[in-house]
């Protein structure tokens, strides 16, 4: 491996592998380090069933994008893989394979760079090791009854790694609605804990949500033009899911399969699982929030005098809620086996040795650019510098406005007298 | 006082009325109401009148009436405790009433019960600083202060043991309650 680069990009997945098409595009020295191989997560990390919730005509790089017979279909996971190895391949970076790295530290010239391949030191550091490392799961699972199974989405392969019996799924963002369904169809009756979400239907006016997303310029809203960026980045990822049949997943369609629906879980106590009384008003504000959405997109087509080009306006039934949803939910009679807990997914920057952190030990940055440690970039977290950036389509925006960055910062440094 | 009480808890009555709604368990099914009408600001008056027990309407002997505001601290008028300060005025309450209750049924009579309460709370959940604080109390603390004649310091902590199991507000603020609130 080289002793010094000028950008060393951590992680050769879509985000990292976009870094390192307009690095070299700029003619910036540089290496890709992957703990794995190209996709790794991807590869080893996501269960069997799981499908990009983005449709193949979206499936978009730099200098590169989707060339198949099916553009509204979506990629499995061995399609997905093929996809970014295919990438890889097109970009030809200086890739360094089954490198995990260890630590980075301040250097002299920028950073250190510890790998269990070796040492590198890099005047920036690119962070495009994915948002979602590790699972996020609330403190009260310690609470757990000893005979209920704990799981997280990155341990969850298939519903047959569940012992038979009930289980619980809490949170109903993109993983849960999925797990629960596949889980519930499996013979395993299903409840699920529903917090906050974003409910959205796979098809609306003939075309799938997110061209009307990416035509309204909802999924290109950047960081510094929205109200509130810390909420906005928390927000959970829509209930979508890809299916050849292109199907909607929200809580109707689960409750439609016999899925019980119950509140936030807020506590658990002496055995029992306590559920948040305010499940309709979560369920409400979901609805409102698709129906501003689906104004929007009316209004956006009225405007453009393009109504008859597309499918009539129409709304969904409102979430239907049981007249008295259970409070409590009986953790020690059996009924209940396994706890999933799909509640969120953090990356994992425990590597990472340098004062760039908030007090909830997340990384601080100004639309990718950790403006604490001048090089240090990152990529590939949610609403990183628009509402798409965790997507596969948000890379391309993303990877380019940080090179750019890095090549202005680059130049700023060339010493004084020299200019 | 009436004849045989000796902390004016008529528990003879009560008695007698748990007796009834075990024969009659309709009767038990009370409706409580209140009415909010916004001011200005933050601030907003409520009444109490009517409530529904015993299979039909009631009003209380006056329409009682509560104010809220916000403080100064929050760029609010204070023209009344906040919200959250009156649930801890009915936490409180509720409880007292159940201590000379209890005390009654067990014979103990009360010289003076003070209680005083606090509701620990971070401000950065009701501010969407944080999504992971909850808006409302971390924790509530109650403390009692209780004289009365022949009663062991175990038999006041029994008391008091004992009203917070009888005690409606301190359910409702301990355990879940399904909420639905509409716009008509």
């Amino acid at each position: 491996m080289v002793v010094e680069t000028t950008a060393v990009v951590i992680g050769a997945g879509h985000a990292g592998l976009s870094v390192s098409y307009y690095l070299s595009a700029r003619g910036i020295d540089h290496i890709v380090l992957e703990r794995g191989e190209v996709a790794n997560t991807w590869r080893t990390e996501r269960w069997d069933s799981l499908r990009l919730l983005t449709p193949n005509w979206q499936a978009r790089l730099p200098g590169f994008a989707y060339d198949g017979d099916d553009p509204d279909g979506f990629m499995t996971m061995t399609e997905t893989v093929d996809f970014i190895a295919r990438y890889a391949r097109f970009v030809n970076p200086p890739l360094y394979t089954s490198t995990t790295v260890t630590s980075v530290r301040p250097d002299r010239i920028g950073y250190e760079v510890v790998t269990n391949n070796g040492v590198v030191y890099a005047r920036s550091v690119f962070l495009a090791s994915g948002g979602f490392n590790l699972a996020k799961v609330p403190p009260i699972a310690a609470a757990l009854p000893d005979q209920v199974r704990s799981i997280t989405p990155l341990e969850y392969r298939q519903p047959s790694d569940l012992e038979d019996g009930g289980v619980l799924v809490v949170g109903v963002s993109a993983t849960g609605v999925q797990l629960a369904e596949e889980i519930h169809r499996s013979g395993r009756p299903v409840t699920v804990s529903v917090g906050e979400h974003v409910r959205l239907p796979r098809v609306y006016r003939g075309r799938d949500i997110r061209y009307w997303m990416d035509v309204t310029e909802v999924s290109t809203e950047r960081f510094d033009e929205v109200d509130d960026i810390v909420r906005a980045r928390q927000v959970p990822s829509p209930q979508l899911v890809g299916t050849p049949e292109r199907r909607t997943l929200d809580l109707n369609a689960l409750t439609d399969q016999g899925v019980r629906m119950v509140g936030r879980l807020a506590g658990i106590k002496d055995g029992k699982a306590q559920c948040s009384g305010a499940l309709r008003n979560k369920v409400k504000r979901a609805d409102l929030k698709m129906d501003r959405l689906l104004n929007t997109i009316d209004e956006w087509i009225t405007e453009r005098d393009l109504d008859g080009r597309y499918d009539p306006p129409h709304r969904f039934e409102p979430t239907r809620v049981e007249s008295s949803p259970p409070l409590e939910l009986n953790l020690d009679n059996g009924h209940i086996r396994t706890v999933l807990w799909a509640t969120g997914y953090r990356p994992d920057y425990s590597w990472l040795h340098l004062p760039v952190f908030d007090h909830k030990g997340r990384l601080r940055h100004q639309g990718g650019v950790v403006t604490d440690s001048p090089g240090l970039y990152v990529i590939g977290l949610n609403f990183l510098r628009r509402r798409n950036s965790s997507f596969i389509s948000g890379a391309q925006a993303d990877a380019h406005d940080l090179v750019e960055h890095l090549n202005n910062h680059l130049a700023a440094r060339v010493p004084v007298g020299v200019r | 006082m009436s004849t045989g009480q000796i902390n004016g808890v008529n528990t003879t009555h009560l008695l007698g009325a748990r007796a009834a709604v075990g024969d009659a368990p309709e009767a038990g099914k009370f409706t409580w109401k209140a009415q909010n009408e916004w001011v200005h600001g933050t601030h907003s008056k409520s009444t109490v009148k009517g409530y529904f027990g015993l299979g039909e309407d009631h009003d209380h002997t006056d329409t009682f009436k509560f104010d809220s505001d916000h403080p100064l601290v929050f760029a609010a008028e204070d023209n009344a405790a906040t919200p959250v300060e009156i649930v801890l005025v009915g936490l409180a309450s509720c409880l007292t009433a159940g201590v000379a209750a209890v005390a009654e049924n067990r014979e103990i009579k009360l010289r003076s019960v003070k209680a005083s309460v606090e509701a620990d709370m971070d401000i950065a959940g009701i501010l969407g600083a944080d999504p992971e604080v909850r808006n409302g109390f971390s924790d509530v603390r109650v403390n009692y202060q209780i004289e009365a004649d022949d009663a062991s310091e175990a038999d006041l902590e029994a008391l008091v043991a004992q009203s917070q199991k009888v005690s409606a507000v301190f359910d409702i603020m301990t355990n879940p309650t399904n909420v639905t609130v509409n716009v008509s």
